[in-house]
C-alpha cells in the first residue's frame, strides 16, 4: 500500500534535503541524453572525443556548456547517471517489499482501463507517445519535475516557477478530457 | 568514490519514496491531474516546502553550505518545454524519474514511457541548434535568478530581499497549502439518472 499523504511528503521533502545537503539538488531528464550519448557513442564510436581542452561531441547539444554531457557519456560512473539507476532498485525494492504491483495494473493502470478499456497496445502506444513528448519537453525546458519543479521551487528559482506554471497548464486540460470516467 | 555511494543511497531512498507514495502509478498521477484526488499533489506541495524550509534553515544555521544550490536559468523554452512536459505526463502518467522508478517495480507500460522517452531526448538532441537560433532558449528576466537574494549564493535574486528568508516563508506556504487543499477539488458526478 501507498502511503499517507502527509508521511510521504515529509520523506520527499527529507530526501529531497539530504540531495541538497550532501552533494547537489536532485534531476533525472539529462540522463536520458546521457545514456542515449552512451548508446549513439557505442554505434558510431567518433561522437565524443577526448581534445585537449577536455571531453566534446560532434553532437551540439552534448557539446553545450563545456561538453559536461560529453564528458559524462565518456565516463557514465558519475553521481547522475549512478542516481537514476539506484531509483530503479529503490523502486523495486520498495515495490517487492509492498507486494508487488497487482497483476492487473502492470500492463493496464486502473484509470487507464476505465477510460480506454483492455487494449494493451492502446496503452503502450500512448506510453510510448507520452514518453517521446515529455524527454522533448524536459530537455527544451532543460529539467523535469524533479529538477525544476521540486529542486527549483525548492530553492525559490525563478525558472522552477515557470515550468511548474506550463507544466500544469497544460497537464491538468489533457488529463481533464482524457479521464472522464473515474476508476 | 564517496560520490558513486551517495548517488546509490539517496538515489534509491528516492526511487523507493517514489513508489511509496503513489507517484510511479499513473492512477494517482491521473486522478492528481484531472483533479479527482489531488493527495500526491498535497504531498508534492508539503515535499517542497519541507525541503525549503529545512534548506534555508540549514543556510542560515551554517549547515548547509550555499555552494550546494543550482538554479536553472530561465528561458520561454522552460515554459514551452513545461507544456509538452504537462500533456505527455497527463497522457502517459509518468514523468521521467516516475517512469524509471514504475518501470523497475515491473510496470510494462512504463517500457515503453522510457523507450519514447530516450527518441524524445534524441530528437531533442538533433533539433537543438533550430532551438538555439531561434532565441527562445535566451535567458530571461535575469537567467539563473532566485526569487530573493540569498546571501553567499552565486545567484542573483528577482528582488533584493533576503533569500533565505523568503525561502523559509515561502517553504511555509508550501506547507499550508498541502494541508488547506482539498482532497478532490471538482464536483462529485451525480448518479447517473434513469433514462426518461
Amino acid at each position: 500500500m501507498s502511503i499517507n499523504w502527509k508521511a510521504g511528503g515529509l520523506l520527499l521533502g527529507l530526501v529531497f534535503f539530504l540531495a541538497v545537503l550532501l552533494v547537489k539538488p536532485i534531476g533525472v531528464s539529462t540522463q536520458f541524453v546521457i545514456l542515449d550519448g552512451i548508446i549513439a557513442d557505442t554505434v558510431n564510436p567518433g561522437l565524443v572525443t577526448q581534445t585537449e581542452e577536455g571531453v566534446t561531441s560532434t553532437n551540439a547539444y552534448l557539446a553545450k556548456s563545456g561538453g559536461k554531457y560529453a564528458k559524462a557519456v565518456a565516463d557514465p560512473l558519475n553521481y547522475s547517471f549512478v542516481f537514476v539507476l539506484a531509483m530503479a532498485l529503490g523502486g523495486l525494492a520498495s515495490a517487492k517489499l509492498r507486494g508487488g504491483i497487482p497483476q492487473g495494473d502492470r500492463s493496464i493502470p486502473a484509470l487507464w482501463r476505465a477510460n480506454f478499456g483492455d487494449s494493451t497496445a492502446k496503452r503502450y502506444a500512448a506510453a510510448f507517445l507520452g514518453g517521446f513528448i515529455v524527454l522533448y519537453g524536459a530537455r527544451l525546458a532543460g529539467g523535469c519535475t524533479s529538477g525544476h519543479m521540486m529542486s527549483g521551487m525548492m530553492q525559490t528559482a525563478v525558472s522552477g516557477y515557470i515550468f511548474a506554471a506550463g507544466a500544469f497548464a497544460a497537464a491538468i486540460p489533457v488529463s481533464m478530457i482524457m479521464f472522464k470516467q473515474e476508476a | 568514490m564517496t560520490t558513486i555511494l551517495l548517488a546509490i543511497v539517496i538515489g534509491a531512498a528516492f526511487g523507493a519514496v517514489l513508489d511509496r507514495v503513489g507517484a510511479s502509478n499513473p492512477t494517482y498521477i491521473g486522478k492528481m491531474l484531472n483533479l479527482t484526488n489531488v493527495n500526491l499533489a498535497k504531498s508534492i506541495l508539503l515535499a517542497i516546502g519541507t525541503g525549503s524550509v529545512l534548506m534555508f534553515g540549514g543556510q542560515m544555521a551554517g549547515i548547509v553550505d550555499v555552494g550546494h544550490m543550482s538554479v536553472k536559468t530561465a528561458y520561454a523554452g522552460v515554459f514551452i518545454g513545461g507544456l509538452m512536459l504537462g500533456a505527455g505526463w497527463a497522457i502517459a502518467g509518468y514523468c521521467p524519474g516516475t517512469g524509471v522508478v514504475a518501470a523497475a517495480s515491473g510496470r510494462k507500460d512504463a517500457l515503453f514511457f522510457i523507450a519514447g522517452g530516450l527518441l524524445g531526448a534524441a530528437a531533442y538532441m538533433a533539433t537543438y541548434p533550430a532551438w538555439k537560433a531561434s532565441g527562445l532558449l535566451d535567458k530571461i528576466a535575469g537567467g539563473k535568478v532566485t526569487l530573493g537574494t540569498v546571501p553567499g549564493a552565486e545567484y542573483e535574486g528577482l528582488t533584493a530581499m533576503p533569500g533565505d528568508l523568503m525561502g523559509i516563508v515561502l517553504g511555509l506556504c508550501f506547507i499550508a497549502l498541502a494541508f488547506a487543499l482539498p482532497e478532490r477539488l471538482v464536483p462529485q458526478k451525480a448518479a447517473p439518472q434513469p433514462a426518461e
